[in-house]
């Protein structure tokens, strides 16, 4: 067994912080990659920047009145969404309101019939796919690892979009590589099979595949679906260290109303294809809104951890009767 | 990343023997895994070893002296006829059909992402042989006109499998189901053909059908060399998006893949090389299936691969038609009854191998 060698003292300086501690955009803060200025000319691929590439005063990723949906179906129409740079925003909504469907679209699976999404000032589609690859990254909700591949033999796939013929495994791939097994917390399995790994790691180990792709946008379906409590909210703890951490700006779909509240700093709720409200969780999540778009009558009260909105459902009895009118079958013993 | 805090990654447990390999200005970079490069090597060997034999033996034992004077130009004559003439091109086809099969093979699975898909599997071969038979019994034609209706057959069904299959994009699993849907309906096809013919015709179409490198002679081993060479250099840039593609369509795009785009491409090379190898010696069944299982085992790697399986194809062909010529010598089998039988014995061992897991 070989080992790679090792890296300078220093990896920090090797890739900067594409987001310090959001100030006001400016239009540099906005420059496509978050690579250094040496990777992206040694890759050659670094776009020429022309002054309609950047959308002055908006976000870097957003939609135009688009209609999506499968084949005939149409599941959103007209819809405007905007992704704040630097946030940890969520997307919450019942089955089929259009959630996932939606996170498709920003990450240019799903082309939409009408309207456009835009990166960087630019249509999605008009920016060559690696490119966008760069810049954006997503975990999808269904993803195969072939048989027999090791934790980093997968982790490394996520570098394609940094290769080429000739350049199949720079300084920067393994650099990138190993730091994101370690932020993922998965370098010690680096050399077992991801068959042999149970569901929580499995998870880590694609995290970690989308983490050295190195995008500063990261767009997560569904990341806890098929995980346990604890791993849920280990994962949502990593995703907000990335974001806190690292400046990226994450797009999360999620079940779970209140991990929504807890971790988001922008929250988007999606009913009928159409988005209800948006904003900060603790200015928009209400009994009513709960109420109208899950139709689920409940409380809110304060989570006693994070302060963050908490949604406690309302009793089915309550609901419905008393529950003086039907006394307790089994009294205490 | 703002914190200077932040601790020196440790070193990463591979597994495996990996050489990097890099370039002063980082231009030119690459990981090698030492274990496919000697398994590779081991297999290359292996196959030199028997084409070594398949010269030396025969009707006329040659020494490995000889076999090389008549290769380098020393030796005249009828030592001269025999080597490069006779024995020369049927084992150079050997390992160019069992290149060409292996890696085909070994594209079917990984888009399939099942190890029994194969061009065997998704109609090429029962189209190749509708075809072919169509020309021996319908239309009438030689040497040429057989191949051509294979290539017609192969070809056809093979579109025709990707068609139907297609919905948003053609996915593995109804890629195998339309497959072997459409082979079973052209095998019923195949036997009205045989059943309907003249002894004559059905015993030709018979033995085409089983597939033979019998009386194999430069002008199908050259062509077929050239092809096949030809074709094995767009994999060379294929094989990183096939094994992205592996991870699924949404990982794969994702990452900066046209996924359907790099699919068709495979599809378009997989049945390329597979037609090339029908066309030359008619459907060899089995190779496809096995080499890119067999090599894994072999290198123990991620998925099936391309070189790997394209050696262990080599490897097999090369020794089935040995066994072929030499078995029931002076009678000469067709290679393809040899693979079958290999065929069977490895889908025994898979089974087994399988059930006591």
């Amino acid at each position: 067994m070989t080992r790679l060698p090792r890296l300078p003292a220093s990896p920090p300086s090797r890739s900067p912080d594409p987001h310090p501690r959001r100030t006001p955009v400016t239009p540099t803060d906005r420059t496509g990659t978050t690579d250094a200025p040496a990777r992206t000319a040694s890759s050659g691929a670094a776009p020429s920047r022309t002054t309609d590439d950047v959308h002055l005063g908006g976000d870097r990723l957003y939609t135009e009145a688009i209609t999506i949906g499968y084949d005939d179906r149409v599941i959103s129409a007209d819809l405007d969404v905007s992704i704040p740079d630097g946030s940890f925003t969520v997307i919450v909504g019942p089955n089929a309101c259009g959630k996932s469907t939606l996170l498709r679209a920003l990450s240019r699976l799903l082309k939409p019939s009408q309207g456009q999404v835009v990166l960087d000032g630019r249509a999605i589609t008009s920016i060559p796919a690696k490119e966008v690859a760069r810049r954006l990254g997503l975990l999808p909700q269904s993803s195969i690892a072939p048989e027999g591949i090791s934790v980093v033999d997968l982790v490394a796939r996520g570098r394609y979009p940094h290769q080429s013929l000739l350049r199949q495994w720079s300084a920067d791939d393994e650099a990138a590589v190993v730091e994101a097994m370690a932020a993922t917390g998965v370098t010690d399995l680096s050399d077992r099979l991801v068959d042999e790994l149970s569901g929580g790691q499995r998870q880590r180990v694609w995290v970690a595949m989308v983490l050295a792709q190195e995008t500063p946008i990261l767009l997560l379906d569904e990341p806890t679906t098929f995980l346990d409590i604890a791993h849920q909210v280990e994962l949502l703890d990593l995703c907000s260290d990335l974001h806190h951490e690292r400046g990226h700006t994450l797009v999360a779909v999620l079940h779970d109303l209140n991990h929504a509240c807890r971790y988001a700093t922008h929250l988007i709720a999606m009913k009928d294809g159409a988005i209800v409200a948006e904003g900060a969780p603790s200015d928009i999540v209400t009994a009513q809104l709960v109420e109208d778009v899950f139709g689920l009558p409940c409380r809110i009260i304060d989570d006693p951890v994070t302060g963050t909105p908490l949604v406690v459902p309302e009793s089915r009895r309550r609901r419905t009767y008393s529950l003086t009118d039907y006394p307790d079958p089994n009294p205490a013993k | 990343m703002s914190a200077p805090t932040r601790p020196t990654p440790p070193d990463v447990r591979l597994g495996r023997a990996v050489r990097v390999v890099r370039s002063r200005g980082g231009t030119l970079s690459g990981r090698i895994d030492l274990r496919t490069v000697v398994v590779c090597l081991a297999l290359l060997v292996v196959a030199l070893g028997v084409t070594v034999v398949a010269l030396t033996t025969g009707d006329y034992p040659l020494s490995v002296g000889q076999v090389l004077g008549a290769l380098t130009g020393v030796e005249d004559g009828p030592v001269r006829t025999i080597v490069v003439e006779w024995r020369l091109p049927r084992a150079l086809l050997a390992l160019v059909v069992g290149v060409a099969l292996g890696a085909s093979g070994a594209i079917f699975q990984s888009i399939t992402r099942n190890p029994l898909g194969s061009p065997d599997i998704i109609g090429f071969n029962t189209g190749a042989y509708t075809g072919a038979l169509v020309v021996l019994m319908v239309i009438g034609g030689g040497y040429g006109g057989v191949t051509a209706g294979a290539l017609v057959g192969g070809i056809g069904s093979a579109v025709l499998v990707y068609f139907l299959a297609y919905r948003r994009g053609v996915q593995g699993f109804r890629f195998v189901v339309v497959g072997i849907a459409i082979s079973a309906m052209l095998a019923a096809v195949n036997a009205w053909l045989i059943v309907t013919a003249d002894l004559e015709s059905a015993m030709a179409a018979t033995l085409w059908g089983a597939g033979s490198l019998n009386g194999t002679s430069w002008a199908q081993a050259g062509p077929a060399t050239v092809l096949v060479v030809v074709l094995l250099v767009p994999m060379a840039a294929l094989a990183p998006r096939m094994h992205l593609l592996e991870l699924g369509d949404d990982a794969a795009t994702a990452l900066g893949l046209h996924a359907e785009r790099t699919r068709l491409a495979l599809v378009v090379v997989g049945v390329a090389l597979v037609a090339v190898a029908t066309a030359v010696a008619g459907p060899i069944s089995f190779v496809a299936l096995a080499a890119p299982q067999l090599a894994r085992r072999l290198t123990r790697g991620a998925g099936v691969q391309v070189l790997p399986a394209a050696a262990m194809g080599a490897v097999l062909l090369a020794a089935s038609d040995l066994v072929a010529q030499r078995l029931f010598a002076p009678t000469q089998l067709p290679v393809g009854v040899v693979t079958v039988v290999v065929g069977g014995a490895y889908l025994i061992w898979l089974l087994v191998r399988e059930a006591r897991r």
